[in-house]
Formats: C-alpha cells, sequence, structure tokens
C-alpha cells in the first residue's frame, strides 16, 4: 500500500470509529427527524422543524413519554430522494433511533418508507401525499403511517365542491408535470370532475422551474372554462393566479391544500380574492387546540403556522401518543399503538389511522375573503 | 508481458478481487460494519464507477460532457425495468439487468454520439447538456409511454439486489478494464485526441470513430452504475438524475485529476464521504450548513490543486508499464 | 392570428429578461473562456437587491436598478478575485469547477435565515398594473417597461464596448491578452471591468425579471441561468448581438412551445432547437469560427 492509499484507509478506519454505536440510557429514547433544511424548500424543512422541536420540548417538560425522555437527532435531505436514503439508514443503524418523523416531500418519503420498512422501524410523515409511500404495489408498508389525508381524497373533495356547491361546468385544470404532488391532485380532480358530470376544457401543464405562464394562460382564456383548478404550493398559485388576472381572466380559482401560507396573500394580492381551496385546519379556526397551537408557534418563531408546520405537529404527538400506550420504546410495540389508534384530538382535527396508514380526518374548505382565510365548511371522509 | 505472466497476473487480480468482495460480503453480513457505512461504501463504488466512465470520455478522450448523468438515469431505469418485468430476486437476473443497462445507456450513447460528437470542446458541452435535459422531460413523463417508470411520482417497487460484493466486484472489474485500455493502442489514440486532434489525425488515427467509441464506453458505464444505483435504493425519480448530477461526477473526475484513474477513485470516496461525515460532525442544528461548507471546500481544494488532486501521480496498480 | 400575436408578445419579454442574464456570460466567455456558472446566481442577487431597495428603503424605481447593478457588480469582482483570477494560467476546467463551487455557495449561502432566507418572497410592484388592448392583444405596462429597460441597456453596452477605451481594450484582451498586455492595457483591470460590467446587466435583469413575475428564492437563478446560457451559446457564444438572437429565438421557442404544444415539453423542444443549430452551425448562429492552427 503506497502512502495516499495509507491516508485514506485510515481516514476511513477514523470514520467507522466514529461510527461506533453509542449506547442508548434506558431512560431514553431517540426519535429522528428527516426534512429538507438545505435546497429549494428549505422553508417547509424549517417550518417541520420548528413544530417537531416544540413538540419534543412539551413531552419532555412533561417529564417524557412512557417515562423516558425524548432525544432528538435532525437530519437534512436536500429534498433529494438519494440523501434522504442515506439520511434515514444513517437514523437506524448508526443512531438507533426508534421512531422517525419524516420526510417532508413524497420523492423524499418514499425511499425513508422503505428502509423503515426494512428495519422495522416505525415511522410517520407529516405532509407526504402521494399513495405509493404506504402502499407499493399493493404491498402495505405496515411500519409507514402518514398525518395527512391523500391526494385521491382531495381531489374528490375538490371536484365534489366545484360541481355541487359552485354549480360548474367547465373545468381548468393547470399542474406542475414534474410535482408528483400537483400531478396526482390534477388527475384525480379531473376524473372526479368528470365522472360527476363536468367537463375539462382545459388540461395544461407546466415545468417545475416555469414563471412564465402566459402562452398557458392565453391558451386557457381561449377554452373559457367556468372554474380554474391549480394544484401547487402557494408560490406558484400565486404567479399563476396573478398573471391570470392580468391576462383579463376573471375565472374563479380553486385548489388543494398546497395553497395554505399568509404568503399567498402577499404574492398574489387580490388575485386570489374569493378563492376555495380545501385545507387539514383554519387557523382561524375557535377550537381549543387550534388557538393554543398558534399562540405557541407565534410565541416562539413570531409568525402563523403554516399546514406543513401543523401537520408537523400533529404527527410527531401521534408518534408520541403510541409511545405512551406502548408503554416501551420497542418499535414494534409502537408501531403497534400507532396503528390502532383512533379519535386522536390534534389540531389537524380528529384522526385515527386507517388500514393503510393514512390518517383518517375531514378536510376543511376555506374562502379567500378580504385577504384572510375564511372557515366555510368540514368534508367529511 | 509473456503469456504465462499476464495469466499471473490475471490470477493474482482475480485473487485479491475476490477477497475484497469476500470481505465487503463478510462484513455487511456479520454485521461488524454499521450497515449505514456499506451502504455510503457502495454509494461510493457506484460513483466511482460512473466517475470512470467520465474520466474516459472527458479526462483520456477530452470530449466535454455535461450530460453524464442522463446516461446514469438511462441505465438505472432500463436496468429497473428489465429486473421488474422478469419478477423475482434471481441473481442471474440481475446480472442481465445490469448488462442490459449497460447496453442501454451505451446504445442511447451510440446514437447521440453520431451527429453530436462532430462538436468540439464546450459547444460539445452545451450540447450534451441539452440532451441531459431532453431526458429529464422523457423522465419526467415517462409514465405516459411506460407506465411502469412512474414519471415525475417515481419509479418504486425495485427488488433491493446490489450488495457490497456486486459493487465491489463490479468496481474492481471496470477499474481493471479501464486502466488495460487507456494502456492498449486504443487507450493511447484517445490520449493523442485529447492532445492534439489535427495531429492525431494526420498519423492516420480515425478521430471520430475513436472519439465515438470512448463517448460510448464511458456512458456504458455510466448506465452500469445506475443498474447498480437502481437496485441499491429501490427507487428512481427523475430529480436523481437531472443537470446537478451531471454536474457532480465533473466535479469528481476535475478534483482527481483528469485522466488519473487513482483520482478519480480517491475523489469519489472523497466527495460521498464528506456528505456524510459532515452529517455526523455537525451538531443537529447546524445542519444546515453542511451545503455551504461544500462549495468552500471544493473552491479551496480547486484553488490549490487546480491539476486536481493528484495530478499526473497514479498508485502503482493503475501505473502505465511505460513510465517505467 | 391575435392568439399568435398575443404569444409573441409574451416570448419577447421572456426573451428580454434571457438577454440581459446571456450578455453576461457572453462578455465573459469571450474575454476569459470561462462559462461562468455562477452568473445566475448574481442575477438572484440582483432581484434581491431589488427587493430591498423597494421594500426596506423604499427607493425610487432607478434608485433601485442603480443599487441592483452596483451591488451585483461588486459581487462579480470579488468573485473573479477570490475563485477565478488565481486560476488564469491553470486548466480552463479548474476555473469552471470554481464556478460551479461559486455558484452553490450563493445558493445554499444566501437561502440561510442569517442572509436572504429560504422563503419564496414575494416582490414588490413599484407601480400597478395597466394594459393595453388593441384588436384583442393586451399589451402591459410591464412589458413596455422591460422593452424599454433591455433596449437602453444594450444601447449602452453597444456605447461602452465600441466608443470607449474601456470598450476597445475589452476587445483587444478577448482578442489576444497576452499581446493586450504588452501594448500597455491593464488586462487585470479590464476583466474585473467586464465581470462587472455582465453581472451589472444581470442585476437589472434580476429587478425586471422580480417585477415581472413577483415572487423571488434563492435558487430563482438556476434555470434562467441556464437557459441565458444557452441563449447565448445558441447565438455564437463571444457576439453580443449573438446572445440577443439567441435569448430572443429561446424565448419564442419556449412560449410558442407552450402555447401550440404542450408546456411540459418546453425545456425539451427549446434544447433540441439548440441542438439542431449547433449541428448547422458549430459556433452558433452569429458565432465565429477560429480556425485551429497546425
Amino acid at each position: 500500500m503506497e502512502g495516499p492509499m495509507k491516508k485514506l484507509a485510515a481516514v476511513a478506519a477514523a470514520a467507522l470509529l466514529l461510527a461506533g454505536c453509542k449506547p442508548q440510557a434506558s431512560n431514553e429514547i431517540r426519535i429522528g427527524l428527516i426534512t429538507p433544511l438545505t435546497g429549494d424548500v428549505k422553508t417547509y424543512g424549517e417550518s417541520v422543524r420548528n413544530a417537531f422541536g416544540i413538540a419534543v420540548d412539551e413531552a419532555n417538560r412533561a417529564g417524557g413519554v412512557a417515562g423516558m425522555k425524548i432525544v432528538p437527532i435532525v437530519e437534512d435531505d436536500r429534498n433529494d430522494p438519494t440523501e434522504a436514503a442515506n439520511a434515514a439508514t444513517k437514523l437506524i443503524k448508526q443512531d438507533r433511533v426508534r421512531a422517525i418523523v419524516g420526510s417532508v416531500t413524497s420523492k423524499a418519503t418514499i425511499p425513508v418508507s422503505d428502509i423503515a420498512q426494512g428495519s422495522k422501524i416505525p415511522a410517520i410523515t407529516p405532509s407526504a401525499t402521494n399513495p405509493k409511500v404506504t402502499v407499493a404495489d399493493g404491498k402495505r408498508k405496515d411500519f409507514m403511517f402518514r398525518a395527512c389525508f391523500i391526494d385521491p381524497f382531495q381531489g374528490r373533495v375538490m371536484a365534489k365542491f366545484a360541481r355541487e356547491s359552485l354549480f360548474k361546468e367547465k373545468a381548468a385544470v393547470l399542474y406542475d408535470a414534474s410535482n408528483d404532488y400537483s400531478r396526482g391532485i390534477a388527475e384525480y380532480f379531473g376524473d372526479a370532475f368528470r365522472s360527476m358530470g363536468g367537463k375539462v376544457v382545459s388540461y395544461e401543464s407546466y415545468g417545475k422551474d416555469d414563471v412564465d405562464f402566459s402562452a398557458l394562460l392565453t391558451k386557457v382564456k381561449a377554452a373559457s372554462p367556468d372554474v380554474i383548478f391549480l394544484p401547487d404550493y402557494y408560490n406558484k398559485v400565486g404567479l399563476i393566479a396573478k398573471q391570470a388576472r392580468e391576462k383579463g381572466i376573471q375565472t374563479s380559482l380553486i385548489g388543494p391544500d398546497g395553497w395554505d401560507s399568509p404568503d399567498l396573500v402577499k404574492i398574489a394580492g387580490n388575485a386570489v380574492e374569493g378563492g376555495y381551496f380545501s385545507n387539514h385546519y383554519s387557523p382561524e379556526d375557535t377550537r381549543p387546540e387550534v388557538v393554543d397551537w398558534v399562540k405557541k408557534y407565534k410565541e416562539k418563531f413570531g409568525q402563523t403556522p403554516d399546514a406543513l408546520g401543523t401537520l408537523a405537529y400533529d404527527a410527531t404527538n401521534l408518534l408520541l401518543e403510541a409511545i405512551r400506550k406502548a408503554n416501551s420504546d420497542d418499535p414494534a410495540r409502537i408501531r403497534q399503538a400507532l396503528a390502532s389508534i383512533k379519535g386522536y384530538k390534534g389540531v389537524t382535527g380528529e384522526a385515527g389511522m386507517d388500514d393503510n396508514g393514512n390518517a383518517v380526518k375531514s378536510a376543511v374548505i376555506l374562502q379567500i375573503v378580504n385577504g384572510r382565510q375564511k372557515y366555510l365548511k368540514v368534508v367529511n371522509p | 508481458m509473456t503469456g504465462a505472466g499476464r495469466i499471473a497476473s490475471f490470477a493474482r487480480n482475480a485473487a485479491a478481487f475476490a477477497a475484497a468482495a469476500a470481505a465487503g460480503y463478510l462484513l455487511e453480513a456479520t454485521g461488524i460494519v454499521n450497515p449505514y457505512w456499506i451502504q455510503i461504501f457502495q454509494l461510493a463504488c457506484i460513483m466511482s464507477i460512473s466517475a470512470l466512465g467520465l474520466n474516459l470520455i472527458y479526462g483520456f478522450t477530452g470530449l466535454f460532457s455535461l450530460g453524464h448523468a442522463a446516461f446514469y438515469g438511462i441505465g438505472a431505469y432500463t436496468a429497473a425495468c428489465v429486473m421488474k418485468s422478469a419478477g423475482g430476486e434471481s441473481q442471474a437476473v440481475f446480472l442481465v439487468s445490469l448488462a442490459a443497462g449497460t447496453a442501454g445507456a451505451a446504445a442511447v450513447a451510440l446514437l447521440v454520439g453520431l451527429p453530436v460528437l462532430r462538436l468540439t470542446s464546450d459547444y460539445l458541452g452545451i450540447a450534451t447538456l441539452g440532451f441531459g435535459i431532453i431526458m429529464k422531460v422523457l423522465f419526467d413523463n415517462a409514465d405516459s409511454f411506460l407506465p411502469m417508470a412512474g414519471g415525475a411520482r417515481g419509479m418504486t417497487g425495485i427488488a433491493k439486489m446490489t450488495n457490497a460484493a456486486w459493487c465491489v466486484a463490479s468496481l474492481w472489474i471496470v477499474a481493471v478494464a479501464v486502466r488495460n485500455l487507456v494502456r492498449s493502442g486504443f487507450g493511447r489514440a484517445l490520449v493523442s485526441i485529447r492532445e492534439d486532434e489535427i495531429a492525431a489525425e494526420s498519423v492516420g488515427i480515425d478521430t471520430f470513430l475513436y472519439k465515438l467509441a470512448g463517448f460510448v464506453a464511458g456512458c456504458g458505464l455510466a448506465g452500469m452504475a445506475g443498474g447498480l444505483y437502481a437496485h441499491l435504493y429501490t427507487f428512481l425519480h427523475p430529480g436523481n438524475f437531472d443537470f446537478f448530477k451531471s454536474v457532480d461526477v465533473l466535479v469528481i473526475v476535475v478534483l482527481g485529476g483528469l485522466g488519473n484513474i487513482s483520482g478519480t477513485l480517491v475523489a469519489s470516496f472523497g466527495w460521498i464521504f464528506l456528505l456524510e461525515v459532515l452529517r455526523v460532525v455537525l451538531p443537529s442544528e447546524f445542519i444546515e450548513f453542511r451545503w455551504v461548507l461544500i462549495p468552500v471546500l471544493l473552491i479551496v481544494t480547486m484553488l490549490l490543486r487546480p491539476q486536481g488532486l493528484f495530478g499526473f501521480r497514479e498508485f502503482r496498480f493503475f501505473r502505465d508499464g511505460t513510465e517505467g | 392570428m391575435e392568439y399568435f400575436l398575443q404569444q409573441f408578445l409574451n416570448g419577447l419579454q421572456t426573451g428580454f429578461v434571457y438577454a440581459l442574464i446571456a450578455l453576461g456570460y457572453t462578455m465573459v466567455y469571450g474575454i476569459v473562456r470561462l462559462i461562468n456558472f455562477a452568473h445566475g446566481d448574481v442575477f438572484m442577487v440582483g432581484a434581491f437587491l431589488g427587493l430591498y431597495a423597494i421594500e426596506k428603503f423604499g427607493l425610487p424605481l432607478p434608485a433601485v436598478f442603480l443599487l441592483a447593478v452596483f451591488g451585483c457588480a461588486l459581487v462579480a469582482v470579488a468573485m473573479e478575485r477570490v475563485a477565478y483570477r488565481p486560476l488564469r494560467e491553470a486548466p480552463r476546467i479548474a476555473s469552471l469547477i470554481t464556478a460551479i463551487g461559486m455558484s452553490l455557495f450563493l445558493e445554499y449561502f444566501t437561502s440561510l435565515r442569517q442572509v436572504f432566507g429560504p422563503n419564496y418572497y414575494s416582490f414588490p410592484r413599484p407601480f400597478p398594473v395597466t394594459s393595453w388592448e388593441a384588436g384583442g392583444v393586451s399589451l402591459t405596462n410591464i412589458q413596455v417597461i422591460i422593452f424599454a429597460v433591455t433596449l437602453c441597456c444594450l444601447a449602452i453596452l453597444q456605447f461602452v464596448v465600441f466608443r470607449t477605451r474601456m470598450g476597445k481594450a475589452m476587445r483587444a484582451v478577448s482578442y489576444d491578452h497576452v499581446t493586450a498586455g504588452l501594448m500597455g492595457v491593464n488586462v487585470n483591470m479590464v476583466i474585473s471591468f467586464t465581470f462587472g460590467l455582465g453581472a451589472a446587466l444581470a442585476g437589472v435583469g434580476g429587478v425586471l425579471y422580480g417585477i415581472a413575475y413577483p415572487q423571488i428564492n434563492t435558487f430563482m437563478g438556476v434555470m434562467p441561468g441556464l437557459k441565458a446560457f444557452t441563449a447565448a451559446v445558441l447565438g455564437g457564444i463571444g457576439s453580443i448581438p449573438g446572445a440577443v438572437l439567441g435569448a430572443l429565438i429561446m424565448g419564442q421557442s419556449e412560449t410558442l412551445t407552450a402555447a401550440y404544444l404542450s408546456s411540459t415539453y418546453r425545456d425539451g423542444i427549446a434544447f433540441v432547437i439548440l441542438i439542431a443549430v449547433l449541428l448547422l452551425r458549430p459556433t452558433g448562429i452569429l458565432g465565429v469560427r477560429r480556425t485551429e492552427k497546425v
């Protein structure tokens, strides 16, 4: 072996030594969080980390769960599937966590779900809505759960709302073809809308980095729809809405939970005024859980929590509740407890787990009135 | 080298490789080394194979390619689709799927190379960059012509076949093959094209054919690496094969030193392990500084060693006989 | 026809913004043969400076542009000094790698909370939007401003490059920097100036972009940067009119693809055109072929 090779071997050996598993004290339990803290969705990752931190602090201040102090370990996945898989493997094999919260987007969560399943460690994602996260090729990954409803449900909810409450006939759908979330909801909405007797007059896609929608909107205008469905995150929706109004399109806009952010109105101004969207909860809700949560988050971080943060808070608490019920740090028993949760009162409503690990809970429909979200109605699953 | 010497050298290589693969397998199976580091080690092997491919294209032949990740992706999707269509978890089928991934990437490289390799230097870089972006668009919409590939939602349910032994074996074979290739007359022709295309042509080398062959071989290696990747991480997403992944490989090849096999190996392992060591070393609250530190390290390294970490030095194993 | 005209106007708007970025690429390439990958991120810095100028300092529009121009120029000159100049005599690829490093650094560093922050920020419109309609085609004042400002910049650039001593020095250095140095041209200063000038145009582009698509974040420079660079190559890299022509073609191809085919394929089609053009004219539409001496 020569000089450089020797050095390399030494570095590798050092790295492996560093990797030696630290023993876990019996009165503590390690929980991992995987979230994008760098890269283009860092902002979601931070909301999730903040919320996770609040939930863990609360539990520890109350004396821990099942007599154990929670030791949180946070990992970054840069919203990249490979990094997410590495982060999950590190948490499970090196840090020996007993459960994982994460990740945030579907493309980062699918690898996490496979690894958690393979290592029999329970994991719960706050917000990955792709059905494949918990079920792939007809096989249920029974260690994977989520704290949100899935794409098909939301697509149907909004289609039904547009047909039966707004009495719309002709819908236009604009979606991001490279974003699974956007694409999934667009498809489910389109199918549901058609099956309810509506017509989809324009079904257009754009790319992740597009900012100029004038070409698309000019096309949409020519199809003269009476409602436009925009399944995407608030930042894109804001841009599209604003450009649509500038193009003279006055059709009403509707969308899914991606719309939820105080920044939507900041970006879009009055372009989204009167628009409707489905969501997990409304910050305006007067239920004590919601009021308490919004107050806590504001005190600590100086802003209203967004839907992702709120879901992360619920996801973490669902997991802690499962540990409490299992009264053990055994991953298999935690999984069992998590799977059997029914009627848990979270900020985003009363939730239970269905057979596929999806949270069963109601959606709310909100309307943007005078730049604020106004609570309209609850839609049950 | 005499015939007997050749056989002895081959036997030595084969024995060393078998020992290394067995050691890798044992470490993984017995759990002496934590599976996290084994996974990272495998990723580093895969990255090395892909980077050796680019080194063949850019380092040895001098063809500036910014679309390497596209070929990596073609290999990954091809191998995954073959494996999934066959069903089951047979090692033989896995071998076939890897071969298919390699061949698929090489075939596309041939089709693309035929027109594009007439371009030179930066223009070739841009054309391959463009090809990479076109492929990303196709991967994103793959579900409309190949439902199995999943499109923007990603391809799931790929069997986990890749293990440390497969990675070590593949890397070993590739490294030896690349070494022997660049030492051969064929390899010298490639290097002569890099050094001076006109001079090479004037001594009777069919430069276009050699360039095409170098490009196809390098892209084939990317395809092979992609096949291993697909069956290690069991999930493919178009985001894994975008322009930035091509840049990662380019950075590795340049960091290691153009036309330097040892350098490419060390830089691949260094790059992959650096990302993960930073994860372990940085405390949770500073984890977001990981990607601020990496570019700084990259810039500093490049300023200190503009010719690459290794320059022209090679490990003895890769050294060219003629250099003494 | 109205539909086509409308789409054509849309494409023109995109094309003009690309042009401002493409000019920086082409000038830097022309003078040091470097693909400055970090240029798209300088454009991002311009947009953020514009945001701060309007929202925090409440400056009037011309001052907003000035702040972005000088801020970006400063960033680019510093970047050149730290990461590119020490490598000028090294193999060309070395500075390409530091350019990639600079690009990553600017993106990830500025997305820290302590710097610009990771959110999507809404860019305040300094004036209300109005639009005029004629024959079914509508034109907004934003489009008018983009066209006017870009054309102004082009005129200034043309003047600087062809009518000033500095411009003459730039052309000399780009032709042969060793000889230019021997003739008494301060090569380092000329290169710094070129980086600064390119970045200034990107700064203007950043503010215009913010006004047109009022939402910015620290990764916004990546795609426009890549497209603008492609546009510069398409037109013939190193050529100033080529960069503008390439950018306009790029803008039209994207818009018309979205208008008549599908937006999903707009990036794909733009690059198919690029490859096709390069195959027909290997040095871009207006590029000059440098014959290689044997």
